[in-house]
């Protein structure tokens, strides 16, 4: 969906703005939403895809003024709420009024380490060869897309040149919108500063994209 | 919907946050010291300091290098850093003639077990619209000014590949430690918005 989220390209924001010797965290509240957000991912309610979506969807004059750290805590809320953990009347009252739903999930201190160290790999054993070799010419796709995708505005409808085959890897459309993890192929996809901005192309520039399959046809 | 005073905006998020942790802990789906483990590892032990090692080996061992361009997920891993937001690796490599820059243009994508957390202006609105439209005066708001004749490549992180820039090595540091070149090694110029530092006086 091109919300808020959805910013390449887009005019008006202003120079970057820079912080010297930027603390890691600007108060204790934002290490405890990054926790927070952690933790509760690991409870299993939802996954990568559909907690993206859960950001993008907030409200946009919110998402383009808020924090970053606040965008995760409201998602988080959003998130928390529509699968029955924790309800506006609870965060409200500031207690539990009825008990958690998934108790035997919980990260316990000792396994922090192993599970960032693990990560969450999205690659998938290939169940067909690529379409696209590198080298082939590809035209996006274009069309409104009212779910999660992780092809930006931008780059709709446009011909690039595919660069690198980057694995078989879960498909964010399909397991956002909670219809599995469709895993296809990903690609590099480069386009020339021209293609993409036309006349208003700064000189000897490209952008490349991993771009999932099912965004691509041949130019 | 959620709508917040931006008046007393941190008072406001530390007590939303206190409030979710309250209730958490209450159900027995939160253990406080995870959030504190999450919070050290983050703060103290994963950060650009990674990196940097990683591009001071790279920079020094032409074998480790060719390791980093054939599987970088693994030859990071091996160094251990790995997991989280490294799942899968690239890097790109500065030099003749051209300059990488990394961007998330629809959230906020990076590399953390590399670089740690992303520094705000990294996640604003600002970097992530005009990365990918006008890197150049981008790299000029950071007081990075390339020569025409340079090529730009921006990388809009937009799956769960993880890029890392290695930038040139600097003049002048033949014979360096790996230690002593990763002092030289900034975390902006693992993103492509830096250049590595020239050896001091």
């Amino acid at each position: 969906m091109n919300g808020p989220q959805d910013l390449g390209g887009r005019a008006g924001f202003g120079p970057v703005v820079i912080e010297q010797d930027e603390p890691v965290f600007h108060a204790d509240w934002e290490g405890r939403a990054l926790g927070l957000t952690l933790c509760s991912g690991v409870l299993g309610h939802w996954n990568l895809d559909q907690s993206r979506h859960a950001r993008e969807c907030l409200e946009p004059s919110f998402y383009l003024s808020a924090s970053y750290y606040d965008i995760w805590l409201t998602a988080l809320e959003d998130l928390l709420e529509r699968h029955g953990e924790v309800s506006a009347e609870e965060r409200a009252a500031v207690r539990a009024l009825q008990p958690g739903r998934r108790p035997e999930r919980k990260l316990d201190a000792s396994a922090v380490f192993d599970v960032l160290s693990k990560g969450g790999p999205v690659d998938r054993r290939a169940a067909a060869t690529p379409v696209f070799n590198v080298g082939d010419r590809v035209r996006t796709r274009r069309g409104l897309s009212h779910g999660h995708t992780r092809l930006p505005t931008y780059a709709m409808d446009r011909v690039g040149t595919v660069t690198g085959i980057r694995g078989f890897h879960v498909y964010p459309d399909a397991s956002a919108a909670g219809q599995g993890e469709a895993p296809c192929w990903l690609y590099g996809v480069t386009f020339s500063g021209e293609e993409l901005w036309g006349d208003g192309a700064e000189p000897d520039t490209d952008v490349t994209i991993d771009a999932f399959e099912p965004y691509l046809s041949h130019a | 919907m959620h709508n917040h005073s931006h008046d007393n905006e941190l008072s406001d998020q530390e007590a939303r946050v206190r409030a979710l942790e309250t209730i958490l802990v209450e159900k027995d789906l939160v253990d406080l010291g995870a959030i504190d483990a999450i919070i050290e590892t983050y703060a103290e032990k994963v950060g650009p300091q990674n990196g940097a090692k990683v591009v001071a080996r790279a920079w020094s061992d032409p074998s480790f290098a060719a390791a980093l361009r054939a599987d970088a997920t693994q030859t990071i891993a091996r160094m251990g850093f790995k997991g989280r937001q490294a799942e899968h690796m690239e890097v790109l490599w500065n030099g003749e003639g051209v300059h990488n820059l990394v961007v998330c243009t629809l959230c906020s994508c990076y590399p953390w077990a590399v670089l740690g957390l992303p520094p705000v202006w990294y996640k604003s609105p600002p970097y992530r619209s005009r990365a990918v439209s006008e890197p150049r005066a981008v790299l000029a708001d950071f007081g990075v000014v390339l020569p025409d004749e340079t090529r730009v490549r921006v990388w809009d992180s937009t799956a769960e590949v993880r890029y890392l820039v290695i930038p040139e090595r600097p003049a002048g540091t033949e014979g360096w430690s790996e230690e002593e070149l990763a002092g030289l090694v900034t975390r902006d110029a693992m993103i492509g918005t830096g250049l590595a530092l020239a050896p001091g006086p």
